[in-house]
């Protein structure tokens, strides 16, 4: 059996690897809702993200022009930013004493 | 499935977004009681993983794609609670750092992907679990189900708000069946995803995965009476 702490490690790589790297080879045709807000006709009534002009919009970096760069150092930010507040929260409400 | 800003108005938004904040509430009571030193990394490990297979968009249909939701995944890994808390999370920083859901929209994205796709995800899951041999592959074959099933359970999450608070006025039921049609293809990407996850942790740290735990745990004091 693996430790705990391999496991982690492992688990972190493989999502490093999806966000940095196989993200680029991701569909880019609009998902479910999108899908059905156009055929439907109410995709109009999207107003633009607060955020659209931001430097992490839509999963690019602003000013990284190769697009393979762009989405994967995206993704990797993503992976670091969700890894630090979830691992933080989840850490912070384990029992650290559990009574055995 | 990200709700953009727009779709919906804001009362009804704030509304759902109050719901949700009521499921997170009474998520982080149940995580804080179920968590310990070995689950608490793996559900901070299935927020990051989430994360990052969300980016992964799969094509369904002619010119549609879709991605997983990683609700019944969670919810199988590390349980309820801690799965409505680390999709909160992913969608917190998908609506803030990438503009992907609308700020206004959190409340909705939340009840729809970390509310109504977890707990729903996880319902039939343990439904299936149950009749099913206890084994290890049933763990996999019954998070593929809660997968499945969870996506469309989502999509109508989403119908369901736009029935109460659509800023356009098309009919409800096209969007139902539009919604749900195309969120049972996206759902069969999601059991195949989430099989092969829960599969693969199954198969190196079974110890560490909450819906195979939770009933080995009962069986155990079935044993003992």
């Amino acid at each position: 059996m693996i430790s705990n702490r391999k496991f982690i490690v492992m688990g972190v790589l493989v999502s490093a690897l999806l966000a940095g790297g196989a993200s680029f080879y991701a569909s880019s045709h609009p998902d479910g809702l999108e899908k059905v807000a156009g055929d439907i006709g109410f995709l109009e009534t999207a107003k633009d993200h607060t955020n659209s002009g931001s430097a992490l919009a839509d999963y690019g970096v602003k000013g990284i022009e190769n697009e393979r760069l762009s989405v994967g150092v995206a993704g990797l930010i993503g992976v670091v930013a969700t890894g630090a507040i979830s691992g933080g929260l989840f850490l912070l409400l384990r029992r650290k004493n559990p009574k055995n | 499935m990200h709700i953009p800003d727009g779709f919906i108005d804001l009362p009804t938004s704030a509304v759902f977004a109050a719901a949700s904040a009521g499921a997170i509430a009474y998520s982080l009571a149940g995580a804080r009681k179920q968590l310990d030193e070995k689950s608490a990394p793996l559900a901070g490990l299935t927020a990051v993983f989430i994360f990052a297979v969300q980016m992964l968009n799969f094509p369904v249909a002619a010119g549609t794609s879709g991605h997983l939701l990683g609700g019944a995944l969670a919810a199988v890994l590390v349980g309820p609670y801690a799965a409505t808390l680390a999709l909160t999370v992913v969608l917190l920083m998908q609506g803030f750092l990438f503009a992907d859901g609308g700020l206004s929209a959190i409340g909705l994205n939340v009840f729809n992907m970390g509310v109504l796709g977890v707990w729903g995800g996880y319902a039939v899951f343990l439904l299936v679990r149950k009749v099913l041999p206890k084994n290890k592959s049933s763990i996999s074959i019954a998070a593929a189900a809660g997968g499945l099933i969870s996506v469309p359970i989502a999509a109508v999450g989403f119908v369901i708000q736009y029935a109460i608070g659509a800023t356009a006025t098309f009919s409800v039921s096209a969007v139902l069946s539009a919604m749900v049609g195309t969120h049972i293809l996206i759902g069969i990407g999601e059991a195949i995803i989430t099989a092969l996850t829960v599969g693969a942790v199954m198969a190196s740290r079974s110890d560490l995965v909450f819906g195979w735990k939770n009933e080995t745990s009962k069986l155990e004091i079935r044993a003992q009476k």
